[in-house]
Order: C-alpha cells, then structure tokens, then sequence
C-alpha cells in the first residue's frame, strides 16, 4: 500500500510541472501578458518594458518559470490592476464556490445513485429504459441551456425558487446546486448502473445465492458495495466537472463566487485574475485527482498489489 | 480527466468495465469490438449493421445529424432571411408567421440566426475531433506498438494534457490569444477547434494505445510479422482496422461533447465573438433575467437546436456502441 502511495506521488510531479509549465509557457511565452492591461488599446512600450521587467521576462523561459512558481507556491497568484491579490479575491469568494459545490455533490449522489441502482436492478425494464433515455438528455442538454432555462421557469415564470443567489444563502443556492449537478447526475447513474448490472453477474453473486442468501441481501451487502467504489472515485475528480460548471451557474444565477469572478475577470480582461485563478483551480484538480486515486487504492486492494 | 469530454467517455462507456477513466494505472479500455475478417456468414460488423439497422435511435440520430449537418453547409435552404438584416422596430417581437421564432433584442429574426448558428458549431466540433482522431490514434499506435520508452514518454505527455480541464484550459488559452472583430470566422473556428483539440487528444491515444496493446499479441499479427511483413503494413492491415471501432465511437460522443463546450465558451464570451453567428452567442444575449422575462423565445429556440445536435451524436456513439458489444444484448 505504501509503496503504491509513493508511486502515485512520484507520478504526479512530472504532470504537476508539465500542467504548470504549458500554463505558463502559453500565457508568458507565446501569448501577450499584457493583453487588456491597457484597456482597449495597445499598451505603451515604456509600460511593457516596465511589466516585462517586473515578471522577469528578460529572463530565459526557464528561470522565468522557476521564479513564477516560486511565487505561486507560496500562495502569491499577482496582483490585479485594481491593486487587489488575487489569492485575496478568491479566498473572499471561496466559502460561497464550495457551498454550492457540496450541495450539488450531495444532490448528484443521492439522485444519481438512486438512479442507477433502480436501473441496475430492474435491467431492462420500464425504470430501467426510463433512466437510460433521461440521463441521455441531461448529458446531451449544456449546462448553460439547463441554468437559463431552469431560472425561465422555475424562477420567473413559477416562482418556487430566487431567481438569483446574490447573497450565496443554502437556500438561494438550491436550484444553482441542482442545475450545477445535472450532468453529473447522469454519468453517475450510468456509471453505478453498469457497475451493478456487471457485477449482479460476477460468480460471487451466484455463490451468496447459492448459499441461499436473500435477494436484498446479496444486492445490498455484496453487489452494492463492490459497485459502489468507481462511483466513490467519479465523484472525487468531478470536481474538476464542476468548477467548469460553476462558472456558468454562478454567472448566469449572480452567485458571488469564484466562477463568476472568473466571468468577469474574462469581460473586463483582467488578465492577472484570468490567469491566477486558472492555476489555482487547475492545481486544486490535480491535488484532488490525486488523493483521489489513494483513496481508490484504499477502497479497492486490487489495484495496489501490482 | 474530469471535464465534459472525458467524462463522457467514463459514464457511457457503460458497456465495457467500468473504472476506465478512473484507473489510477492508466487503464485499458478493451477495443469494442474485433471483427472477424473473412467469415462470410456473419462477421462482427455486418452483425453490428443488422443490429443497428433495427434501433429507433439509430435512424433517429443518424435523421438529426443529416439535418443539422445539411444546415451547416446550405443554410440558404432553410431560409431566405438575411441573418445580419436587422429591423430596430421589431425587436425582441414575439414568434410571428413572419419571423417563426420571433426577433431578438436587436431586430434580428432568431430563426433565420438559428439557421446560420449550425455551421460555427458542427465546424468547431467537426474540425476538433478531426484533429484528436488523427493526433490521438497517431501517437496512441507509436506507444502501443514500440511500447518501451517511447511509450512512457508518450503517456506522461498525455497525462499532462489531461490535467487540464477541458473548460479551464479553454477559457485560458482563449484568453491569451483574443480574436477582435477582424479576424476571419474560419480562423476563429480554427483556434477554438485547436485548442479543444489539444486538451482532447490524450483521450483518443490511451483508447487507441489500449487497443493496440490488444490486439497486438494476437496470432495473425505474430504470423504476419513471421512473414516479414513491414511495421506499416501490420499496422495498417491488422492492427488499425481492429481497433478503429472503439476510437470512432468514442470520437463521434466527444464530437457532441465538443459543440457543447464551444457553446459554452461563446456563452461565457470568449469563443466566437458577436459579428459572428453561433448558438453560444444567441443564447448567452438571450439570458439574463430582464431578457429572460421579456423574450424568452431568444433563450428557447436556439437552446433546442443546440441540445439536439449534440443529443444526436452522443445518441449515434451511444447506439454505435451498443451494437458492436454483443455482451449487451
């Protein structure tokens, strides 16, 4: 176990430099850092001698890079032209971001657990046909298209829910969190249903029936259990799935988190933000992918033993 | 590994075992199918065909794809509207018999714009996929058949790719090279398209490099490498034919997968920019509450056109799919 623990962290350190080196490489290299700092107009080229002396881009791209991540490490993402660290302007929206991120993973394993279950039992049945053709459309649907439309009728047109969370309350954030789970609904129904229906097939299901072991038992402690681990894992690296999403949800809701800081950091080209957030994000991923596949070699033994 | 793309190869690929994507040691997704070649009774593929010929949603999403996709090269055969003729007066006007889905907030017939909006999605998806099969199946048959060091390297810059979520990485690499309103629709096309592909091609290489690594220990290919024949002409006669079908099935999903997330970043305002016309654009001017209450057939239309075309692909990948993988039946 340890050493499979070790390995996984060996692994990551070329992906962790490679993600932040392409990051970098294409924001400071080949693109122009300075791109909207000047608002709508090219800078002027004392300003741009004076920035590129700033992020030490005199310096050879290798030791540019060393020295960005030096500052990244230690939690220093730049600072906007509204004068304002980045690291500060997330840490101010984070509790909000991870508020209707929990409530949307929570909504996505209740429902799409259910689901797939329900689907996996009953193969090829009413429920089963049922859930197969509904998580098609709600794979098939955009997540911007399921926001608006969701905000048209269930908050203007019926008034169940607030049409915008600008205050980010559990309550507010209800129908953000359902629409913002949507697709990951599906692909976990999908995913625990196939896993079911392959694993109602495996010997050991046959021998707790043979023992004579009742239905719900053998579904519920042994098949359960053994299908329930890659659904455990696509849960973890959805986060990566629903920080994308999160942008869309919380502009089109006004939700004050991290996605819609993003939103606007793109349309008043604030660059600096655009940029440090991204990575933040980015590397929040990858850590989160990483405990994650621990975890698999936790919960599922074969894995670490090769 | 977590975004849209990728995601949509873990959850429909329901037939095959399950924690494909998920699996720490860079896992193997089996090949979907192996036709038999030279049974003349009943070959894989002439099965999967007599299999596919009698599901609904085959013919359902292969009629839709047609449609959408004739709609993308002649759009002038489904209107006479001019799209770029705007009529002030008649903005955000509700569906008339004279603009079937009313007018939006600048005077211009919706319908007309949905019809036009086809082409920059189906372009992007079309051209991104296009490039992950062609760079991803290219880099996944060098690993899977010199294996070795070329193939650590190969994978590890695979892995590298798909550290980066596919929205994330867009929305940055989008960012740092801007389009203005001179540059060429097909140029922005282009870059959106290449920067999807970029971010997608690891997917397709670790199928191809999986498959690969299948078929390769067969005996028709050890015979045919005993017979002398060349690397290129294995790979071109025995290895690629067998493992394409996965690869397509899996392309013709993320196709869908890449129209919804060149939407969303029209949507978001940073792929296609407003001279031009796309379904992202369209819907993103049609949100935002006082729209939302004041036109909603801006949000509605081109919402469906959307959701519609990528249904039929992932549809078509769905039911490809199914058919080829005689476990499910």
């Amino acid at each position: 176990m340890g050493k499979y623990v070790i390995r996984r962290l060996l692994q990551m350190i070329p992906v962790f430099i490679g993600v932040t080196f392409i990051i970098y490489a294409a924001v400071f290299a080949l693109g122009d850092p300075t791109v909207g700092r000047c608002g709508e107009r090219p800078c002027p080229p004392g300003y741009i001698a004076a920035f590129r002396k700033e992020y030490n881009l005199d310096q050879p791209l290798v030791v540019q890079y060393l020295l960005y991540m030096g500052d990244v490490i230690r939690g220093d993402f730049g600072t906007n032209f509204y004068g304002n660290k980045v690291l500060d302007e997330l840490a101010q929206r984070w509790p909000t971001t991870l508020k209707l991120a929990f409530m949307a993973l929570i909504i996505e394993s209740v429902i799409g657990i259910t689901a797939g279950v329900l689907a996996g039992i009953r193969r090829g049945k009413f429920i089963d046909n049922l859930v197969t053709v509904s998580t098609l459309f709600l794979i098939s649907i955009p997540i911007f298209v399921i926001a608006s439309v969701a905000q048209l009728i269930f908050g203007v047109r019926l008034g169940w829910f607030p049409v915008t969370a600008t205050q980010g309350t559990w309550y507010q954030l209800i129908m953000p969190a359902f629409v913002l789970a949507s697709a990951s609904v599906a692909y976990i129904a999908r995913l625990m249903r196939a896993n079911l229906s392959e694993n109602l097939r495996a010997d050991y299901v046959r021998t707790a029936k043979a023992k004579g072991l009742t239905n719900r038992r053998t579904v519920g402690v042994h098949t359960l259990r053994n299908s329930l681990i890659p659904v455990v894992t696509f849960i973890g690296i959805d986060v990566g799935a629903l920080m994308g999403g999160a942008i869309v949800t919380e502009r089109v809701f006004n939700i004050n988190g991290i996605g819609n800081f993003l939103f606007r950091s793109i349309n008043t080209k604030d660059g600096t933000s655009v940029v440090g957030t991204i990575v933040c994000l980015v590397l929040i991923y990858l850590i989160v992918n990483l405990l994650v596949d621990v975890l698999y070699g936790f919960l599922d033994p074969r894995i670490s033993h090769d | 590994m977590t975004d849209t793309t990728r995601d949509a190869d873990a959850a429909l690929d329901a037939g095959s075992v399950v924690p494909i994507t998920i699996d720490p040691l860079g896992g193997a997704e089996g090949p979907l199918a192996a036709p038999e070649k030279g049974e003349k009774a009943r070959s894989l593929g002439s099965d999967a065909w007599g299999e596919l010929r009698r599901r609904p949603m085959f013919w359902i999403s292969a009629a839709l794809i047609v449609f959408f996709v004739t709609m993308a090269a002649f759009p002038q055969l489904f209107t006479s509207t001019d799209p770029y003729y705007a009529d002030l007066s008649k903005a955000r006007e509700a569906p008339s018999p004279d603009a079937w889905f009313g007018r939006d907030n600048q005077g211009y017939d919706v319908y007309a714009r949905t019809v036009y909006g086809a082409r920059a999605s189906i372009l992007v998806g079309l051209f991104a996929t296009l490039f992950t099969l062609v760079v991803g199946s290219f880099v996944g048959i060098i690993a899977g058949y010199r294996g070795g060091w070329p193939d650590s390297l190969l994978s590890r810059i695979g892995e590298i790719f798909l550290g980066i979520p596919l929205l994330l990485g867009g929305i940055l690499f989008l960012y740092v090279f801007p389009s203005n309103l001179e540059t060429p629709f097909l140029v922005v096309v282009g870059k959106v398209a290449l920067v999807l592909g970029l971010l997608g091609w690891p997917s397709i290489m670790r199928l191809m490099r999986s498959s690969v690594l299948q078929v390769k220990p067969n005996d028709y290919v050890q015979a045919a490498r005993a017979l002398g024949a060349s690397p290129n002409r294995i790979i071109g006669n025995h290895i690629l034919p067998n493992s394409m079908a996965s690869v397509i099935v899996v392309s013709t999903i993320n196709l869908g997968a890449y129209i919804s997330v060149e939407a969303t970043l029209s949507f978001l305002g940073i792929g296609l920019q407003p001279p031009a016309i796309s379904w992202g654009i369209q819907i993103s001017e049609a949100s935002g509450i006082g729209m939302i209450r004041a036109a909603p057939h801006m949000l509605i239309f081109p919402s469906i056109f959307l959701s519609a075309t990528v249904l039929a692909f992932i549809m078509l990948g769905d039911v490809v799919r199914d058919a080829l993988d005689p476990k499910m039946r």
